[in-house]
């Protein structure tokens, strides 16, 4: 058979084909891959899917303008005192990993999402999902976990929920967490108030938690030293917001990692977003996991880092205001925002070229938190 | 990772970047491989870098991309048997089938895992005894050797429940394919520097004398890419055409021969598909007999299946290199990641997903 540069599609033979393969047979018709019908994993990346999710199924049916704002945490106004509100949902595997847990995460990921709406947290809830069968101590672990998170963050645990589902319809444990707070007084952050000019800061290296959790999974051994960075930010945010009234938005970069977040903001503000990759802190050791698992930090969860955009005049006392605390030390300015490219994060790489950021489309690593 | 630093070192890469657009008199039309690459060369913008100087079209070495969609398809109804565990390269779950993917068919109750190592599936078949694993077993050269480690593995530990379904191709036969075609442009070549640290860099002596086109085995990082790309134009400026290393760190010119012992006693040459280009003569790997126990086409006997491409999709000018994603109509509109039409847009190591996820902001200036 001579060469060939045939382009077009190539039928091969025809022969019978087996039961198994039977219902095959009649492909032969090329169709559209059929409307999203099922949830995907990808519905839960915090990706495009679930922005699609979002869209699709949740606001048309429970839409409002409170929720409408899409932010990490609802905020309400009660007698002229503005409330902080979010809720989360824990299902991270395994349940233990490097540096935390599922109860500590579940603590630090509510307070978190209160902190980044300028919220003092108050009072937190958590409702437990257990597994028949789960080992009891198992459970004590995780509780005890939580009460040392909520203690060390000062916010108390004020009430909870716990249901038991058979053997198979969950995995070991999950955990809902809801948080109120009261919102700073003169403090209105958004994703979607980046300005062109402004400064885009984080508050230290990125990908760690995800790839501490990676590290404990099932089939991926490798050694590494890198421990999740699950932690409550609240102090970090008002070591901030007393620094500077600049600030425009806050945001932790948790599912798909820095660059999904990045896009959210650049999409609420209809602005540009140029990074500099030399700029953006990440250990040599994520980078390393990384470069093994074909992954890119930019996309890798964090649980004890978030994102600011900061008015340029106030970009080095925020920088400094971050450095000062010890979850803000390794801080950096890693960009600004543009009005070119909107809806477009650009990174200006190690060798001066540029390249997309883009959102991720489906999931890099279900349950990472 | 500190020994990559210097690969991706700035002013190296600018000083390589700025000795080809020095020392190239017209421009040239190069063509890297491997998909890891074209990853690499738009994920760095060295198109950027160089300017006018070289034309850079990417070839056909993305293996999710040219994996025949019957192959895709047989995989998927291996992953809806109930008996079946289907382990699996992350990359081939959203590759579209005939009408699905494998995360669909995960959706719907399939057990399909994604591993990094076809030997965890060896270990997931063995404590699973109940259960038939089919480790979806696709590649170059490359992966060639771990698969048949993979095999011999299960041989030896006497697994009745594991089997692959291998689709297997080899890089010197598709471009030889390449250079054959009256269209082609490409006038030098980086072949893949993984795939020569497996097989070495004999074949490649047969192509450059035979088409008397220049070939420099090439690494993956930005420096090794740029000097590659440095080592061709000099050839094609001088007159050469010869294989040249690039990638010493790595390849020598035997390759590594206890991989290739590996392959040999497992898989032996045959014709092949490659989605999106045609059969190609001699181009892919196929078990041998004495381990067609450890056959998941023989084992599970899935015939033959037909399947055509989405008419609007070009994946195969793309994987050809006579068009760039960019040429394509539906490029970023009809097909993206989220909704693919064709495979290249899919894989983290295809072109068209490549220009999306790295490029599109320069294809809009």
């Amino acid at each position: 058979m001579p060469p060939t540069t045939n382009t077009g599609a190539t039928r091969l033979p025809v022969e019978p084909v087996s039961d198994d393969t039977k219902d095959l047979a009649a492909f032969s018709c090329p169709l559209p891959l059929p409307a999203r019908d099922r949830i995907l994993l990808g519905h839960g990346s915090g990706g495009k899917l679930s922005a699609e999710l979002l869209n699709d199924i949740f606001l048309p049916a429970l839409g409002n303008p409170v929720l409408n704002r899409l932010e990490d945490q609802a905020i309400v106004s009660l007698n002229g005192t503005r409330l902080a509100m979010t809720t989360d949902s824990f299902v991270v595997k395994p349940l233990f990993f490097r540096g935390g847990d599922i109860g500590s995460l579940a603590v630090h990921g509510t307070i978190n999402d209160l902190a980044m709406g300028g919220a003092e947290p108050l009072w937190l809830s958590a409702a437990f999902i257990l597994e028949e069968g789960l080992p009891m101590e198992t459970l004590r672990r995780v509780v005890i976990s939580m009460h040392q998170a909520a203690a060390n963050a000062g916010v108390p645990i004020v009430t909870g929920d716990t249901k038991v589902v058979e053997k198979g319809s969950a995995d070991g444990l999950f955990i809902n967490t809801t948080g109120i707070g009261r919102v700073r007084d003169g403090v209105s952050l958004s994703a979607s108030q980046a300005q062109p000019g402004d400064a885009i800061l984080v508050s230290g290296f990125l990908g760690d938690h995800g790839i501490a959790i990676l590290a404990e999974r099932e089939g991926l051994q490798f050694e590494t030293r890198v421990q999740t960075d699950s932690a409550a930010l609240h102090s970090l945010v008002a070591r901030l917001l007393d620094a500077t009234q600049e600030v425009r938005s806050l945001r932790d970069p948790t599912r798909g990692g820095l660059s999904s977040t990045l896009n959210e903001i650049s999409a609420a503000s209809n602005v540009g977003m140029e990074l500099n990759e030399t700029a953006i802190p990440v250990r040599e050791e994520v980078r390393g996991a990384c470069e093994m698992l074909g992954l890119d930090p930019m996309y890798v969860a964090n649980e004890g880092k978030l994102v600011a955009v900061v008015a340029a005049p106030a970009a080095q006392a925020a920088l400094q205001a971050l450095r000062e605390h010890p979850l803000g030390k390794d801080a950096a300015i890693i960009g600004h925002v543009t009005h070119d490219h909107p809806r477009m994060v650009v990174m200006r790489t190690s060798l001066g070229t540029t390249r997309i950021v883009d959102m991720l489309a489906g999931d890099q690593l279900p349950r990472i938190c | 990772m500190k020994y990559l630093d210097e690969y991706r070192d700035a002013k190296i890469a600018r000083g390589l970047a700025a000795e080809v657009r020095r020392r190239s008199t017209r421009p040239w039309v190069l063509m890297e491989i491997c998909g890891g690459q074209t990853h690499t060369l738009m994920r760095y913008g060295i198109d950027e870098l160089l300017g006018n100087a070289v034309e850079l079209v990417h070839g056909p070495g993305c293996p999710v991309c040219v994996t025949p969609l019957e192959t895709i398809d047989r995989a998927l109804s291996l992953a809806a048997r109930r008996d079946v565990t289907l382990v699996s390269y992350g990359d081939m779950l959203r590759v579209p089938g005939s009408n699905t993917d494998l995360f669909h068919v995960k959706a719907e109750g399939g057990d399909v895992r994604v591993v990094y190592s076809p030997t965890d599936a060896v270990q997931l078949a063995r404590s699973q005894p109940d259960r038939n694993v089919v480790f979806f077993a696709v590649g170059f050269e490359t992966t060639a050797p771990a698969h048949a480690m993979a095999v011999l593995q299960a041989e030896r530990l006497g697994l009745k429940n594991f089997t692959i379904l291998a689709s297997h191709v080899l890089v010197p036969p598709a471009i030889r394919t390449l250079l054959s075609s009256p269209r082609n442009r490409v006038q030098g070549f980086i072949a893949p520097g993984h795939v020569c640290t497996v097989v070495g860099m004999r074949e490649y002596e047969d192509l450059v004398r035979e088409f008397r086109v220049p070939i420099v085995v090439g690494g993956f990082e930005p420096v090794d890419l740029l000097e590659a790309i440095r080592m061709l134009v000099v050839q094609l400026e001088e007159g050469r055409a010869e294989v040249e290393n690039q990638y010493v760190r790595s390849v020598q010119y035997e390759g590594n021969k206890p991989a290739q012992q590996a392959v040999a006693r497992v898989f032996e040459t045959a014709d092949r598909k490659w989605r999106g280009i045609g059969p190609i003569p001699v181009s892919g790997l196929r078990i041998r007999d004495e381990y067609a126990a450890f056959d998941a086409e023989r084992v599970f006997q899935l015939g033959c299946v037909c399947a055509d491409e989405p008419a609007e999709c070009i994946s195969a000018e793309v994987l050809l290199g006579h068009k760039k994603p960019t040429d394509c109509t539906a490029f970023g509109t009809r097909c993206t990641p989220e909704k693919p039409l064709g495979a290249p847009m899919v894989s983290s190591e295809g072109a068209c997903a490549a220009y999306y996820q790295y490029r599109r902001h320069a294809v809009a200036r």
